[in-house]
């Protein structure tokens, strides 16, 4: 980790120019939706950045949302502003280990209290008082109820740190929870997906340096700019879901021609991430371009929403009473049936014929 | 419960708690009112033109002389809200698939450009049917609560429908939940009020017909 020099002399040490440093500024502000002169301000505030001290825990994690960041970009701006920062607990970064990677951690609490940024990826371990996951000997749980509290911000990275993610699926050995299921008094910016899009991440950090504030959350703690529509108002498959056409296996002449993946299980419809123009690999492309309906992996219990090459319109779960009710229903049809049956043998029985000398009485 | 946990309840437990009561009641129904029998007539069939079970399902689906001047809303919007229906509900691709899911059929669905149009159609419709029988005294009269309840019941799945694809008020997953418990609910009272016509009415138009015709009276 590099931390001498501001962020545009180490930029200029990396080969990135000034110019496409304010570039990347002003797209990332527009991709927030901010005013165009947000792009200017986060330059200048960026490159004067004092650079936060961040501390990245992990939790039950598979860090695979740490590869999304430091590995698909490299070596992009995204990557290099990373490096920027005061990165001062990061464990799969940082060199240091064991006793003094804690070390290092503890005075960076201490030294930082209330200025500094805490990232978590991976969800929290509440079974068993947390003991499923621990780090030098204290639960992820101990942890966080001892850091977050200390934080200037937090923010959630990936789906499980953000609503529990794999760990929490049925049946949740771990009793995996979500970040802000811990941390209840302060706010937590939850950048969900599995993994989640590394600018969403630099642009989160940007926004914080840039104006000493967190960018505006929706109701689930995402950053409006990036989760406010779904992949599916955004898709350019869009034009054939509308018109109909759908591909109904991974290899037929509808998947050849580009058509609509909602049959082979596609919640895009329900997915609310900026994959579809943000897109993956430094802007290459997303899953969808690459022919395989979006899993949602950025929504809350995404996996449990029963199965991803499930339509959304199908049952998410095989029935279990239908063909009992069924069966009830015949029985109860042909109880009925033998009652009304047995009403009117009774009737029939019980009539009597009225005679003329009835009827003149 | 999340708005993704909604969705996923109401399309597996809540899809399987109402078709079981869909099922259960329409088996139970429709097995009663079966096994009722009728005594036989023991007269001699006397023939009309006209008069049989199959004459009378056609007759009675087409509008009787006269009755569409007289009662333009009832026929032209009963007649339109009743197809609409039928082609949002049979011929929407996503409907298709889920009756593939659960039955194995499946045939081509229409393009959701024609679907959305059928559903303003369709929506308008019921809402002139509904004003007509707020305004006219004798349908007033003559409505109870179950006339206003199965309107409420058969409008609301169509209106969420339309309000989900179009993104319209609630989030999409929310309103999509909401779309397909609306049609759950309406599942589960179909059996047991006069929204059962769905299963009943070809029946009973053969019915009225047939017992009429051997008397030779064509109804
Ligand atoms: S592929 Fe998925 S996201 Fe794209 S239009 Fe089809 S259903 Fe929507
Ligand atoms: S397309 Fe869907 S599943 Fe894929 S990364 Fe984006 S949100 Fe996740």
């Amino acid at each position: 980790m590099n931390k001498h020099g501001n962020l545009l002399e180490n930029l200029a040490w990396q080969g990135i120019s000034r110019r496409s440093f304010l570039k990347y500024c002003a797209t990332l502000a527009s991709l927030m939706a901010l005013p165009p002169t947000a792009g200017r301000a986060m330059a200048e505030a960026l490159a004067r950045a004092p650079r936060p001290s961040v501390i990245w825990l992990p939790f039950q994690e598979c860090t695979g949302c740490t590869e999304s960041i430091t590995r698909s970009h490299s070596p992009s701006i995204e990557g290099l502003i990373f490096d920027s920062i005061s990165l001062d607990y990061q464990e799969t970064l940082m060199a240091a280990a064991g006793h003094q990677a804690e070390e290092v951690l503890h005075k960076v609490v201490a030294e930082n209290e209330g200025k500094f940024v805490l990232i978590i990826d991976g969800s929290v371990a509440t079974g068993l008082d947390g003991a499923y996951s621990c780090i030098a000997g204290r639960s992820n749980l101990d942890l966080l109820r001892e850091v977050g509290p200390k934080a200037a911000a937090i923010v959630a990275v990936g789906s499980c740190a953000a609503f529990g993610g794999i760990p929490k699926a049925k049946p949740n050995p771990t009793g995996a929870v979500a970040v802000s299921d811990i941390i209840r008094d302060k706010p937590v910016v939850n950048i969900p997906g599995c993994p989640p899009i590394p600018v969403v991440m630099t642009g989160v950090l940007a926004h914080f340096i840039t104006f000493g504030s967190l960018p505006e959350l929706d109701r689930l703690g995402r950053p409006r700019a990036f989760f406010g529509e779904t992949i599916h108002d955004r898709c350019y498959r869009r034009p054939f879901y509308d018109q109909g056409k759908f591909a109904k296996t991974f290899d037929d002449d509808g998947a050849r021609k580009g058509w609509c993946l909602f049959e082979l299980g596609c919640k895009g419809p329900v997915t609310y991430n900026a994959c579809a123009h943000v897109k993956w690999n430094d802007g290459t492309s997303f899953p969808i371009e690459s022919g395989h309906g979006c899993i949602g992996c950025s929504e809350p219990d995404f996996w449990d929403a029963g199965g991803f090459y499930k339509a959304l319109s199908m049952p998410a779960d095989p029935l279990k009473f239908v063909a009992g009710a069924a069966v009830a229903g015949a029985a109860v049809g042909v109880a009925v049936s033998i009652a009304n049956r047995a009403r009117k043998g009774a009737a029939k029985a019980a009539h009597e014929t009225a005679t003329l000398a009835d009827l003149e009485k | 419960m999340n708005e993704l946990q909604f969705l996923t309840w109401v399309r597996g437990p809540g899809l399987d708690i109402a078709l079981g009561i869909f099922l259960l009641g329409v088996l139970w129904r429709l097995m009663e009112i079966y096994s009722l029998g009728r005594k036989k007539d023991l007269a001699a069939p006397r023939h009309a033109p006209g008069a049989s079970g199959w004459h009378t399902i056609l007759r009675r689906s087409l509008p009787p002389p006269g009755m569409v001047k007289r009662s333009p809303v009832s026929y032209i919007g009963g007649y339109i809200f009743h197809v609409g229906l039928a082609i949002i509900v049979f011929l929407f691709v996503p409907h298709i698939k889920l009756i593939e899911g659960l039955t194995g059929l499946s045939w081509p669905g229409l393009p959701s450009q024609v679907i959305d149009a059928v559903t303003v159609v369709t929506l308008a419709a019921m809402v002139v049917v509904l004003v007509d029988r707020i305004n006219k005294p004798v349908k007033r009269y003559l409505s109870t609560f179950q006339d206003w309840f199965t309107w409420a019941l058969t409008f609301l799945p169509v209106l969420t429908g339309y309000l989900a694809v179009k993104h319209l008020f609630l989030p999409y997953t929310t309103m999509l939940a909401l779309h397909i418990l609306s049609a759950e609910l309406l599942l589960v009272f179909i059996p047991f009020t006069k929204l059962f016509h769905v299963f009943t009415v070809f029946g009973s138009r053969w019915y009225n017909g047939a017992i009429n015709g051997h008397k030779g009276v064509p109804v």
